[in-house]
């Protein structure tokens, strides 16, 4: 990276949008992950018109450019693995048109989920996706990564919502696609090309999103089970019955202690499975009567206690222990690699004991807890990555549970996306004829693989 | 780099698992929107440094410094990092490294000797009395200052003739029946500064049956120089004061400046290695309390007068999360006829003040500070109330830059006065 690339840079977006001291350097070679390397510079564009010129430059030049929002990622696709130009969208963060009668929203990428909802939400709309980072993950990263959440389950993934985008391509011509469609299906899908790209098709600069209606009312129970079988059965019985709760998560007993160890919940400690269900919805008696046949429906399937939050304090003490399972299993060890496997839901059961039965083997624990309602599934491995012995062990560990997933007839990722992390794994999951269609997208849209090389697809 | 005995030791970051929600939580992040001026990346850098990745150059100890110790990102963490701890303490590594003759002048020989402090400041009480302040305001000249100059003149509260400590006496008896008898921490900048606050605030102990004794040879409590790396110095205060409220026959110690309070109650940590102090460190920390926390653990009485105003409350970071006090003050409050009050959206966001960084971080605190502007004007209040002397000047810049015509007051000062209306 020459004085004269610099130079160029920084005219494209003035001199407070550049970062290269060593300090910035530094902080920007990680995400949610223990990976790291650094970039050569940070450039933090404002308008579509600035990163297109930026990526007019990269490829120019043929410099490495990663694109990032907040950094919240967990398979390692936004740490620039070769250096170059890390692109973060972060100050891209306008919401720009509200459009109440056609119940949609126009934003920049950079554009926090969670400050999206609430501004939507003030004029009494709901933008449903609600990814664990939603306080601190963007729009476009989740965009990018097609992040989930609990409540998928009954309101879809980030892509459900997307109806246009603006990408700005390789060679930094600007893509408008899609609109404020519900019905759009002139030509090739482009809107669900990019989304879950992972920064190596193009680079997402605004998107237009769909919104329903603001759910009113919303009941949560929390449901115990004495073993972890009866727990599986459950969520295929409740899913059977014709009810769509908005999500059922699942939490093991090892995520139960460590939650209740950090935040003191009174959670119980003698179980072997919780379930977190909730129901919402516009009618208050019908959601009552939803969790009201569930927790029937888990009284019949052995559950042993049911306990529905009676206030909303209460519920969101609930919520609160769901989304804190993942940092608060840190306190236990230096090191966490959680993965996000998914399996059909009848595999739920097997995929458990199979997971346990790779902990046993390498002795290192495993925390199991997920989006049990999808199929969607956290193990996490803890460990110490100073300790060699211990991250060779990790390594075969994480090969598997993909390997399980595999067999259970499921995938390797159901919401963090490929990254570097997966990439070893992908040609098993997608098979010859996948990858080859998938490598020849990626030559079409980036043929000079500028676009976040080393990502997603293997060489 | 040389060892120093106080370096932060790896489990202040180790487990920080960079998961970002810190950054949701940061007001400096907020306004950069950069990684580097997040707790996520201070943390970042200070483990680097430590473990010698990095150098500790001083554009890395400038992070530490940029930090503005509000202590969101400690309450946000899942893990239990706490990252502001983190960039304080390395503000002390740097301090052991390469010590700066300025701070052991200003910390060492002037800020904690009462007597100096009063001298110092002295040009500013002659400022406010011989009418020179009223002079530029009428006359308008304040405009023709700089606007840095404009901004450091508009912290200046209505300055008292004379510091409280030179007027307030030892022992102030209890109106009607003695129930207990308190100690009050007079802080530096209450008497040089707010002495009509501190004066009310020991006319409503007085008057909820306390007999208060004011120690006059206290010394600043220590925040300042913490700040600042000089943890020694603070740990020499803290003896200082710890000593001499030993000679004092009470059972508490109120002080009514959100910063002292916070320190005090930290004596007892800061002191936990030291055998000879360790354990009276921890009877004083235990003692302390701030005046709302007191005031409403005792039965206070209800005042008969009236305010008629919209009222709101901005949390002082060494309130809320330096003490855990945030719903006294606004019940306080709300005992009060008349008053509105009216919550301030991101009520325990920072103000911007954090000490010193007007001065230092000129252009991050005012944009940290806007953010509270535009959140006060929109809340329509007439005053808000905050007990932290820091805070009060703070948002007393932000309204004069904007004209607004909003009233900065302590929570005890409306109280004082509907008991006296």
């Amino acid at each position: 990276m020459t004085p004269i690339i610099f130079a160029e840079l920084e005219q494209i977006t003035g001199k407070d949008g550049i970062l290269h001291t060593p300090e910035d350097l530094a902080v920007y070679s990680y995400d949610g992950t223990f990976a790291e390397h650094r970039p050569d510079v940070v450039v933090l564009p404002r308008t579509t018109e600035q990163v297109s010129q930026i990526v007019k430059l990269a490829a120019r030049e043929r410099i490495p450019l990663v694109t990032r929002g907040m950094g919240s990622g967990l398979a390692a696709a936004s740490v620039p693995f070769i250096g170059g130009i890390t692109l973060s969208m972060t100050r891209m963060n306008r919401i720009l048109e509200i459009d109440e009668a056609n119940a949609t929203v126009r934003t920049e990428a950079g554009v926090v989920t969670a400050d999206l909802q609430t501004a939507v939400e003030l004029v009494g709309l709901f933008y449903p996706p609600d990814p664990s980072s939603i306080r601190h993950s963007t729009i476009g990263g989740n965009i990018a990564c097609n992040a989930g959440g609990p409540r998928c389950l009954k309101y879809g993934v980030t892509g459900d919502y997307v109806l246009g985008l603006t990408v700005v391509l390789a060679d930094g011509r600007i893509l408008n696609s899609g609109g404020k469609l519900i019905k759009d299906v002139v030509g090739y899908d482009l809107n669900a090309l990019f989304t879950g790209s992972e920064g190596t098709l193009g680079i997402i600069t605004e998107a237009i999103l769909r919104l329903v209606a603001k759910p009113k009312f919303a009941r949560t129970a929390l449901v115990e089970f004495s073993a972890l079988d009866d727990s599986s059965r459950t969520v295929n019985a409740i899913l059977s019955a014709g009810i769509v709760p908005a999500t059922i998560e699942l939490m093991d007993e090892t995520a139960i202690a460590c939650i209740e160890e950090s935040l003191h919940l009174g959670l119980p400690l003698d179980v072997e499975a919780t379930l977190l269900i909730e129901t919402d919805g516009t009618d208050e008696d019908c959601v009552l009567r939803e969790i009201e046949a569930i927790a029937k429906i888990c009284r019949d399937c052995g559950a042993r206690q049911v306990k529905v939050a009676k206030s909303e304090a209460e519920r969101s003490n609930l919520w609160k222990a769901r989304r804190s399972v993942s940092p608060a299993l840190a306190r236990k060890a230096p090191n966490k690699l959680g993965e996000d496997i998914t399996v059909p839901r009848t595999a739920i059961p097997e995929a458990i004991r199979q997971l346990k039965a790779v902990s046993v083997k390498y002795g290192l624990p495993i925390v199991i807890f997920g989006h049990a309602g999808d199929g969607n599934l956290h193990p996490n491995i803890l460990f110490d990555k100073r300790d060699p012995e211990q991250w060779k062990k990790v390594e075969q560990m994480v090969a598997e549970e993909f390997e399980i997933a595999l067999r259970l007839g499921g995938t390797l990722s159901g919401e963090h996306g490929v990254g570097a992390l997966k990439r070893p794994y992908i040609g098993n999951a997608l098979g010859e004829v996948s990858i080859d269609i998938q490598k020849r997208i990626k030559a079409a849209l980036d043929p000079l693989n500028v676009l976040n090389p080393g990502k997603v697809l293997p060489d | 780099m040389k060892s120093s005995p106080h370096r932060p030791d790896e489990s202040q970051y180790l487990n920080c698992i960079r998961c970002g929600l810190c950054l949701s939580v940061c007001p400096t992040y907020r306004e950069y929107l950069s990684e580097t001026a997040s707790p996520r990346g201070r943390t970042a850098l200070a483990r680097k440094g430590l473990e010698g990745e990095l150098e500790l150059s001083p554009n890395l100890i400038e992070q530490m410094y940029s930090c503005f110790a509000c202590m969101a990102c400690n309450d946000a963490c899942p893990v239990g990092i706490r990252p502001a701890d983190l960039a304080v303490g390395m503000r002390q590594v740097q301090e052991q490294n390469q010590p700066a003759e300025w701070k052991q002048t200003l910390f060492g020989g002037l800020i904690p000797k009462p007597g100096r402090m009063e001298l110092a400041t002295l040009p500013l009480r002659l400022y406010e009395q011989l009418g020179l302040r009223r002079v530029l305001y009428t006359l308008g000249l304040r405009k023709v200052l700089p606007p840095r100059m404009r901004d450091m003149e508009a912290m200046l509260p209505r300055l008292p003739q004379r510091p409280l400590r030179q007027v307030l006496p030892e022992v102030t008896e209890a109106k009607g029946k003695n129930r207990n008898q308190v100690g009050f921490f007079l802080g530096c900048a209450q008497s040089l500064m707010f002495a009509d606050e501190s004066s009310a605030t020991v006319r409503v102990l007085a008057r909820n049956g306390s007999t208060v004794i004011t120690p006059k040879e206290t010394v600043c409590c220590g925040m300042p120089a913490a700040g600042y790396g000089r943890q020694d110095l603070v740990m020499e205060q803290a003896q200082h004061n710890i000593a001499l409220y030993e000679q004092a026959d009470v059972e508490t110690i109120i002080t009514d400046c959100a910063t002292c309070g916070s320190t005090l109650k930290e004596y007892g940590h800061l002191l936990k290695n030291d055998p000879d102090w360790a354990e009276r460190a921890d009877v004083f920390s235990k003692k302390v309390r701030d005046v709302s926390e007191f005031l409403m653990s005792i039965p206070l009485e209800k005042p008969q007068g009236r305010i008629e105003a919209r009222v709101t409350y901005h949390d002082p970071c060494h309130l809320r999360r330096g003490q855990g006090v945030w719903k006294q003050p606004r019940e306080i409050l709300k005992m009060i006829d008349g008053i509105d009050f009216i919550d301030l959206p991101e009520a325990d966001w920072c103000c911007g003040s954090a000490g010193s960084q007007l001065i230092t971080h000129y252009g991050t605190s005012l944009k940290v500070l806007g953010r509270k502007m535009d959140n006060l004007e929109n809340s329509q209040a007439e005053y808000i109330a905050s007990g932290c002397p820091g805070c009060q000047m703070q948002l007393n810049v932000g309204i004069r830059q904007r004209g607004l015509d909003v009233q900065v007051v302590h929570p005890i000062e409306l109280l004082d006065r509907a008991y006296t209306q």
